[in-house]
C-alpha cells in the first residue's frame, strides 16, 4: 500500500460518530462495504480478517436488529462474538459504566460494540479501554453505522450521494440516526432537509446546515431520498405531538405526500417501523421505491467494513503503544 | 325565523361607519341576499330610487359592521340550563354582535373535531349570530397533553385556548406555542397563575381585607403575562392574552410589542368601567375572573385601549344561573354576561372623551376580526351583510331582568348607559329590531 493510499484511509481506532470525519474516510468505509455487499449477496466466503479476534456486543439499551446485524458482520469476518445485554437499572451511574469498561478490558477484547442510552457514554467508555470501540448508538447523539449503511444504500441505488436532495422526516429531536445522517450526507455533498413539526426539531437544527420545513408537501418537493424516522409511542400522546392520528395526518408518509417528491425518490426507514404512524403500509412495502429491506442487508456489509478498519487501526495503535 | 335571505334591501339615511377604513359619512348600504352589494353616500336618501330594493330608513342612526366578540362562553353543549346557542344567539344579536368566538369550556370540551362541527352546525341552523369555536390547547382543558390542534383547525377551530383556565405549566405552554407555529395558529391564554389565584374571590387589597374575603393578587396575572411573553419570544409563536385587568400587564405587553414579540391582548368592558368597589355589599354579579381591580388599574386599562396596547374589547360573556350566583360571595361562580352591554359600555370610552367613535368601534369590529382571521367586521362589497344599526346617544337603564340572555348575571345591572343597538342584520336578514 502506497503512502498516498494510506493517507486516504479511515485511520481512527474508534468509530464514535460521523461528525468530524473527512469525506475520504467515509468513502473508504463505503468502498469496503460495497465489496462486502457483493460478497454477501453471492454467499461467497469472506477472508476471515477477524479470525481469533474477540468482539463484544455491549448493549445497555435493548436492540435486536442492530445487535444481530453486528453479530452477523463479526461472525462473517471470523471473529468470536460475545453478546452482553446489561440491565438498564445497573448502569445509571457513570462510575458503574467505567467499572464495566475496566472489567471488560481485562478480558482483552479487540472490539467493543457499544449501545448506551446516554449521549456521550460510548465515548467515555472508549477512553478507558485498550481495544477498538464502535458506537452502536448513544442516546440522542450519534449512530454512525446506521448513517453509513444508509449512505451505502443510497449510493448503490443512486450512484452517488453528491448533489442529491435528501429529506429527513419525523422525530429529529430525539434521533441519533438523524444527527449522524445529517453529518454524513452534508459531508458527502448532499443537500439535507429536515421535515417535522417544530416540537420535534431542535431549535438550532439549522446550525447543522440543513434546511427546515414544517410542511411535508413543501419539504418533500423534488427530493431524491425520503428518510423517515421512527416516532416513539410515548412521544405522540400530547407531549410533543397531540396524537397518533394527527401526526399521521400531517407528517405520515403516504402516496399523496410522496407524490411531491421526485418520481424515482427512494424511501428509507431505519426501522422498526410504526406503520400508520410515520409511514403508510403501502408505501413501506412499495417494492419499486422502498429501500427499507435493502437497508437491513447493507447494515451487515457496512458493519463488516467498520470492523475491518477499526481492527486494522487497532493493530497500528497497539504497536505504537507497545501493547 | 326564516333563514331565507331577503332580496335587495337599502339601509338608507344612516351615518355610515367603517372603522377599518375610517369611513364616516351620511349614506347607506345596499344588500343583495346574504351579501353587501354596495355602500356609500349614494344611498343617503330614504326616498331615493333604488329599483326593486326594499328601503329601510335608518333615520340618521349609526350603521356599522356587525360587532365581533372574541370571548364568549356558550354553555351548550353541557350546561343548557345556563345558556344555549339559541339564547346566546339572541343575546348577541340584541347587542349588535353578529360574530362570536366561543370558548371550548363546554361539556364535552371542544377538543375534538366532532364538537367543533356540532357547535358550528347548530349555530348555522339557528341563523342568529355566527359562531366560531376556539379549540382546546390541551386535551380536556387539563393542561397536560396537547389537543389535536392541527386537525381541529382544519375542521374549523379558529384559534386555541384552554378557556377560563390558564395553561399553567410553562413546559406545556412552550410546547403548545411551538407546535401551533407549524400551522400558524393563535394561542389565547387566560393569564392567571393558578397557584396564586386558587381560593381567591376578589382583588387583593384593602377592600378584600375589610370584606374578609380571600384575595387574588394582581401579580397572579402579571407573572403569567411576563412568563408567556418570554415563551412567545423564545418560540416565535403567536400569543394573545384574554381579559387583561392590571396596569402592570399592560406595561409588560407594551414593552413586548415594542420588541416585536407576536403578542396581542384584549380586555372586557367591566375592567375599564368598573373597579373593585363594585363587589361591595358582596354583589356576586360583580364577581368576575379576573377580579375587578383597583381604580389605578381601571385607568391604565383605558390608557391601554387608547394607545393600542390593548387591541380588542371582548364581552367575556359568562352566563351563570341563579343557583351559581345566589351564594355566599366566596362560593359564588365567577363571570358575568356581557353580549348585550358590549356596545353601550364600550361607547362610554367615546362619550367620556377618551377616543373617537371610529377608534372605539375598531376594538369591537375590525380589530377582533383581523386578530382571529374572521371574514367580518368590515364594510366590503361582496362581504356577508352583517350589520349593526345603533343610536350612539340613546340613554337606557341596563336591567338584568330585561336581558335576552337566559342567565341574567350582569355586573352592569341598574347602570345607566348611553348608546343602544336598534337593529341587527346577519347575512342580509334582520335578526333583531328594538
Amino acid at each position: 500500500m502506497s503512502t498516498k493510499d494510506r493517507e486516504l484511509r479511515f485511520t481512527h481506532r474508534h468509530l464514535l460518530g460521523i461528525e468530524g470525519l473527512y469525506p475520504f474516510e467515509i468513502t473508504d468505509i463505503l468502498d469496503r462495504a460495497e465489496r462486502y455487499a457483493a460478497l454477501n449477496r453471492q454467499r461467497t466466503a469472506v477472508e476471515p480478517l477477524l479470525k481469533g479476534r474477540t468482539v463484544i456486543n455491549l448493549f445497555f439499551e435493548n436492540s435486536t436488529r442492530t445487535r444481530t446485524s453486528f453479530e452477523r458482520a463479526a461472525k462473517r469476518l471470523g471473529a468470536d462474538v460475545i453478546n452482553m445485554s446489561v440491565a438498564t437499572s445497573s448502569i445509571k451511574k457513570g462510575e458503574t459504566l467505567i467499572d464495566t469498561a475496566v472489567t471488560l478490558n481485562a478480558m482483552h477484547p479487540d472490539v467493543l460494540v457499544v449501545r448506551h442510552g446516554d449521549s456521550g457514554a460510548v465515548e467515555l467508555l472508549s477512553q478507558k479501554v485498550n481495544c477498538a470501540v464502535l458506537n452502536a448508538g448513544d442516546g440522542t447523539h450519534e449512530h454512525p453505522t446506521q448513517a453509513l449503511l444508509d449512505a451505502l444504500t443510497i449510493r448503490r441505488r443512486k450512484g452517488s450521494i453528491t448533489g442529491l436532495v435528501v429529506a429527513i422526516c419525523g422525530d429529529v429531536l430525539h434521533s441519533r440516526v438523524a444527527r449522524s445522517n445529517i453529518h454524513l450526507l452534508s459531508a458527502m455533498g448532499a443537500q439535507v432537509r429536515l421535515v417535522a413539526p417544530n416540537t420535534l426539531l431542535p431549535s438550532s437544527m439549522s446550525v447543522l446546515g440543513a434546511e427546515v420545513y414544517h410542511d411535508m408537501r413543501e419539504g418533500l418537493k423534488d427530493v431524491d431520498v425520503v428518510m423517515m424516522l421512527r416516532l416513539q409511542k410515548e412521544r405522540m400522546e400530547g407531549a410533543y405531538v397531540p396524537s397518533q392520528r394527527e401526526y399521521f395526518h400531517f407528517y405520515g408518509l403516504d402516496y399523496d405526500k410522496l407524490s411531491h417528491a421526485k418520481s424515482d425518490a427512494l424511501i428509507m426507514h431505519p426501522g422498526p417501523m410504526n406503520r400508520g404512524v410515520e409511514i403508510d403500509s403501502d408505501v413501506a412495502d412499495d417494492f419499486e421505491r422502498s429501500a427499507i429491506q435493502e437497508q437491513v442487508e447493507m447494515g451487515v456489509a457496512a458493519r463488516m467494513a467498520c470492523l475491518e478498519v477499526v481492527t486494522a487501526n487497532l493493530e497500528d495503535w497497539r504497536k505504537e503503544n507497545g501493547l | 325565523m326564516s333563514l331565507k335571505p331577503q332580496g335587495r334591501v337599502v339601509y338608507a339615511n344612516a351615518r355610515l361607519l367603517d372603522p377599518a377604513t375610517g369611513l364616516d359619512v351620511i349614506g347607506g348600504v345596499l344588500t343583495d341576499g346574504e351579501k353587501i352589494a354596495d355602500f356609500g353616500v349614494e344611498f343617503a336618501s330614504p326616498s331615493g330610487a333604488y329599483g326593486d330594493a326594499t328601503i329601510v330608513d335608518c333615520d340618521g342612526a349609526c350603521l356599522c359592521p356587525g360587532l365581533v366578540d372574541i370571548r364568549v362562553q356558550l354553555r351548550e353543549p353541557g350546561d343548557e340550563h345556563k345558556s344555549t346557542l339559541k339564547t346566546a344567539g339572541e343575546s348577541a344579536t340584541s347587542g349588535g354582535v353578529t360574530s362570536m368566538v366561543c370558548l371550548p369550556n363546554t361539556n364535552p370540551v371542544i377538543d375534538d373535531m366532532s364538537v367543533v362541527e356540532f357547535v358550528a352546525r347548530r349555530a348555522r341552523l339557528l341563523g342568529l349570530s355566527k359562531v366560531y369555536p376556539y379549540g382546546a390547547v390541551t386535551r380536556g382543558l387539563e393542561g397536560r397533553d396537547m389537543a389535536e390542534m392541527g386537525m381541529l383547525a382544519e375542521s374549523g377551530a379558529v384559534a386555541f385556548t384552554d378557556g377560563t383556565r390558564a395553561v399553567a405549566s410553562a413546559k406545556v405552554m412552550r410546547k403548545a406555542l411551538t407546535y401551533a407555529r407549524n400551522f400558524d395558529l393563535l394561542i389565547v391564554q387566560h393569564p392567571e397563575e393558578p397557584s396564586l389565584a386558587d381560593g381567591g374571590a376578589m382583588n387583593s387589597g384593602d377592600l378584600a381585607i375589610r370584606m374578609g374575603l380571600p384575595g387574588i393578587p394582581a401579580v397572579a396575572e402579571t407573572i403569567m403575562v411576563a412568563r408567556d411573553v418570554r415563551l412567545a419570544e423564545d418560540t416565535g409563536g403567536r400569543l394573545h392574552f384574554g381579559h387583561i385587568s392590571t396596569a402592570e400587564s399592560i406595561d409588560i405587553i407594551r414593552r413586548a410589542k415594542e420588541r416585536g414579540v407576536k403578542v396581542t391582548c384584549d380586555t372586557a368592558p367591566p375592567y375599564f368601567s368598573l373597579n373593585e368597589l363594585a363587589v361591595g355589599e358582596y354583589r356576586t354579579f360583580a364577581k368576575l375572573s379576573p377580579p375587578l381591580r383597583s381604580e389605578e388599574d381601571r385607568q391604565a386599562i383605558i390608557e391601554g385601549i387608547k394607545d393600542g396596547v390593548i387591541d380588542v374589547v371582548a364581552s367575556d360573556h359568562a352566563p351563570e344561573d341563579e343557583d351559581s350566583k345566589r351564594l355566599p360571595f366566596a362560593q359564588a361562580a365567577f363571570g358575568g354576561v356581557g353580549l348585550e352591554t358590549l356596545l353601550a359600555i364600550t361607547l362610554e370610552l367615546y362619550h367620556n372623551g377618551h377616543m373617537s367613535l371610529l377608534d372605539c368601534l375598531k376594538t369591537i369590529t375590525c380589530n377582533p376580526a383581523d386578530l382571529i382571521g374572521l371574514p367580518a367586521g368590515k364594510l366590503e362589497k361582496g362581504a356577508a351583510a352583517d350589520l349593526c344599526l345603533f343610536d350612539p346617544v340613546r340613554g337606557w337603564k341596563i336591567d338584568a331582568d330585561q336581558l335576552s340572555s337566559k342567565s341574567k348575571n350582569s355586573p352592569f345591572d341598574g347602570r345607566l348607559a348611553q348608546g343602544r343597538c336598534l337593529r341587527t342584520v346577519v347575512d342580509g336578514r334582520t335578526v333583531f329590531e328594538l
